[in-house]
C-alpha cells in the first residue's frame, strides 16, 4: 500500500525527516504519533505529494510519490490539519467542486456526494454555508471531501485537533464507521494518545524525524513491562527527618531495586524524571504483587507514604522510547473567519 | 479510485469540468461577497459624478481643450464627464482584476488553495479557471457602470456592446493575470496591497483615462505606451463614444491582445512554480 524508503526532508536548517521508513499495510488505521514538530505532517504532505522530499521517495498505492505525483493524488484522500473548505460555499457545493476536481463521474455524482454526507452526518446541514459550521461539523465535511472519489487511502492530519471532548468522541465514531463501510486504509496523525490507543489498529511512534517504535498499541505497551506502579517511600529509622532527604539521592534507590529485583514479576525500576522522590516499578499483574512489593518493603524498613498504580497508556510508551514526555502542546484555536484572520496575523 | 483507464477524449472533458469548478467557485463567492461588490462600484461612481461633474464644470469653460480630439473625427463638444467615462469603466475593471489576484492569498492562508492543489488538477487549469472568475467579476462590475453610463447620455448599440464587452474581457483578462502572479509570490495581504498600489495606481493614471493622449509631454506619451491598459481604455473610447482614439481601433486590440497573451503565459508560468504549502 504505501512503503516509505529512506526519505529525507531537510529545510534551511533542520531536518524534518531524518532517513525515515515504513511500511503502511492495506487496510489499517495506522496511527503516526508524535509530538508537534516531529515530523509528521511533513510526511504526509510529502506522500501526498504537496511537497518534495530532500532525497529517498516513497510508493503509494503502486505510484512513485516522485515520478506519478498527480497519479498519487488521484488515489488519495487528505485531510488537513485545518479545514479548508470554503467557507463562503455550502457544505454541499465544496463536495461538488471536489467531485469535479477528482473527475468523480456526472451519472454518479449526486449519489457519491449524497453517500459521503449521510457517512458523516452532515446531510441535514448540507446547505448551509460552511461559515455557519462548527468546528467538529467542518472536520467531518473535511472527511466526506476526502472520501468523495473512493480513494485507497486517507490520511488524517491530527483530525480532532482542537475539538472539544465530546466533538473529539463523535469524530472517532466516524472514522471507525469509516473504515468498516468503505473499507479504506487511514493514516492518521496525532499527538494524543489516547487517540492512537483507541483508533488505531499499529502505531509508528515518530521523534525527529524518525520512526523510533513501531507496533500495535497493545505490543507497544506490552513491551513496557504491563503495569506501573508508582510510589514515593520514606524510611522509618526512629530518627528526624534528615535520614529521609539522604533517601532522595541515588543509594536510596539502589537498595530498592535490590529489595525487589528478585521478584520475577519486577521488571524493572526507576526514578521518577519530574519528581525526584517518587520510584516507578514496572510490573507484571500490579493488583496481585502491589501487597508483595510493599511487605517487601515495610519489612526492610522503607515506609510507602503514597502508591499509584495504573496500566500504562501510549504516552508511557513514547517516554520510554523518546526519552522524555511528550510535551504539552497548545492546540490552535478554531473557528470562524475571525479567529483565522487572527491566526493569520500571527503567522 | 472511481476513474481509472480513461480515454484522451474524457481526460479533457475531466479537465474542462476541473476548469468550470474553479470558475464557477470563485463567481459563487463574488456574488455573496455583497460588500465587496458595492465598495468596487462606489469608487468608480465617486470619480465619475465628483471628478467627472466637477473637473468637467471647469473644463467646459476652457474651450481651449477638446477633450474628443475632435480635429480628427469632427466631433467636438463631447463633456469631460462623458470624455472619462470610458476611463472610468477602465479604471474598474484595472482595480478589480488586479485586486483579484489577492485572493490567491486568502485561498492560500484560509488552506483552500492547498486542498485544490492536492487534487489532481494542473496548475494551468488551476490558473485560467481563476482568472475566468476574475474576468467574470471584472465584467460584471464593468456592466453595472455601463448600466449608469445610459444616465450619462453613453448610447449603445449591439456592435459597440459586443466591442466593449470583447475590450473589457481582454484587458480584464491581462489583468487578472497580472494580480495572480502577484498572489502566486506575495505571501500576505498587507505585502500585495503596497505592491499593488504600485502597480495600479501608475496603471491607471497612465492609461489615459483621466486625459487625452495627444500633446503630452514627451516623457510622459512614453508612459502611457508603455500601460498595456492604455489601449484598453483607448478602444473603450473609441468604442463609447464613437470617436478615434489616439491609436485606430484595430492597432488598439492588437497590441491589447498581444501584451494580455504575453501577461497569461507569465501567469501560468508563476503558477507552476507557485509552491503548495
Amino acid at each position: 500500500m504505501i512503503s516509505v524508503k529512506n526519505l529525507v526532508k531537510k529545510y534551511a536548517n533542520i531536518t524534518a525527516l531524518d532517513n525515515l521508513n515504513v511500511d503502511i499495510n492495506d487496510n489499517e488505521i495506522f496511527g503516526l504519533v508524535g509530538p508537534n514538530g516531529a515530523g509528521k505532517t511533513t510526511l504526509i504532505h510529502i506522500l501526498a505529494t504537496l511537497i518534495k522530499p530532500t532525497s529517498g521517495t516513497a510508493v503509494v498505492n503502486g505510484y512513485d510519490i516522485t515520478r506519478s505525483p498527480s497519479k498519487v493524488r488521484s488515489s488519495i484522500g487528505i485531510v488537513f490539519q485545518a479545514p479548508s473548505s470554503d467557507d463562503m460555499l455550502t457544505g454541499y457545493e465544496n463536495l461538488k467542486l471536489h467531485s469535479f476536481l477528482y473527475s468523480v463521474p456526472s451519472n454518479i455524482r449526486e449519489e457519491r456526494i449524497s453517500e459521503v454526507l449521510d457517512l458523516v452526518g452532515l446531510t441535514d446541514r448540507k446547505e448551509h454555508q460552511v461559515k455557519k459550521y462548527s468546528g467538529g461539523m467542518r472536520r467531518r465535511l473535511e472527511i466526506a471531501r476526502g472520501l468523495l472519489h473512493k480513494p485507497d487511502v486517507i490520511f488524517l492530519d491530527e483530525p480532532t485537533l482542537g475539538l472539544d471532548p465530546r466533538s473529539r468522541e463523535i469524530m472517532w465514531k466516524y472514522i471507525e464507521r469509516l473504515v468498516r463501510e468503505e473499507k479504506i486504509s487511514i493514516i492518521l496523525t496525532t499527538h494524543y494518545m489516547d487517540e492512537a490507543d483507541f483508533l488505531c489498529d499499529r502505531i509508528g511512534i515518530i521523534d525527529k524525524g524518525r520512526i523510533i517504535a513501531l507496533d500495535t498499541p497493545s505490543e507497544l505497551k506490552a513491551n513496557l513491562g504491563s503495569e506501573i506502579i508508582k510510589l514515593v517511600p520514606t524510611i522509618n529509622d526512629g530518627k528526624n527527618s534528615e535520614s529521609i532527604t539522604l533517601l532522595n539521592g541515588k543509594n536510596y534507590y539502589g537498595i530498592v531495586e535490590e529489595l525487589l529485583g528478585k521478584f520475577d514479576f519486577v521488571k524493572n525500576v526507576e526514578m521518577d524524571d519530574h519528581e525526584n522522590e517518587t520510584l516507578v516499578i514496572y510490573v507484571k499483574n500490579a493488583r496481585q504483587n502491589l501487597p508483595t512489593i510493599l511487605r517487601e518493603l515495610d519489612n526492610n524498613g522503607i515506609k510507602i507514604s503514597s502508591v499509584d498504580f495504573k496500566s500504562p497508556t501510549l504516552n508511557d510508551v513514547f517516554l520510554k522510547y523518546a526519552g522524555r514526555d511528550i510535551t504539552t502542546i497548545e492546540d490552535h484555536a478554531e473557528g470562524g473567519f475571525v479567529e483565522r484572520y487572527a491566526q493569520y496575523g500571527k503567522k | 479510485m472511481l476513474n481509472t483507464g480513461k480515454s484522451e477524449s474524457n481526460l479533457i472533458e475531466s479537465e474542462l469540468g476541473k476548469l468550470y469548478a474553479i470558475w464557477l467557485r470563485e463567481f459563487k463567492v463574488f456574488l455573496r461577497e455583497k460588500s465587496r461588490l458595492i465598495a468596487s462600484t462606489f469608487t468608480p461612481l465617486l470619480w465619475l459624478f465628483v471628478v467627472g461633474a466637477g473637473f468637467g464644470s471647469t473644463a467646459g469653460n476652457l474651450d481651449t481643450i477638446n477633450f474628443a480630439g475632435g480635429n480628427s473625427s469632427g466631433i467636438s463638444g463631447i463633456d469631460y464627464q462623458k470624455f472619462i467615462f470610458p476611463g472610468i469603466v477602465g479604471m474598474s475593471v484595472i482595480f478589480s482584476s488586479v485586486f483579484f489576484g489577492s485572493y490567491v492569498i486568502w485561498d492560500r492562508k484560509f488552506d483552500f488553495l492547498k486542498s485544490v492543489m492536492v487534487a489532481p488538477i494542473s496548475r494551468t487549469t488551476i490558473f485560467v479557471g481563476k482568472a475566468f472568475g476574475g474576468m467574470t467579476n471584472s465584467l460584471l462590475q464593468a456592466a453595472i457602470l455601463l448600466v449608469i453610463g445610459l444616465l450619462i447620455g453613453v448610447n449603445y448599440n449591439t456592435i459597440s456592446i459586443l466591442s466593449i464587452i470583447a475590450i473589457i474581457l481582454l484587458l480584464s483578462f491581462g489583468l487578472t493575470s497580472l494580480g495572480l502572479i502577484l498572489g502566486s509570490f506575495i505571501e500576505s495581504l498587507e505585502g500585495f496591497q503596497l505592491i499593488v498600489s504600485f502597480v495600479v495606481f501608475p496603471l491607471y493614471f497612465l492609461s489615459g483615462a483621466l486625459f487625452p493622449l495627444k500633446n503630452l509631454p514627451f516623457w510622459l506619451s512614453i508612459l502611457t505606451t508603455l500601460d498595456p491598459a492604455t489601449y484598453g481604455v483607448d478602444a473603450l473610447r473609441s468604442a463609447m463614444l464613437g470617436i478615434t482614439g489616439k491609436y485606430p481601433f484595430g492597432t488598439d486590440i492588437a497590441i491589447l491582445f498581444l501584451s494580455v497573451i504575453s501577461i497569461g503565459v507569465v501567469g501560468i508560468f508563476s503558477f507552476r512554480r507557485m509552491k503548495a504549502i
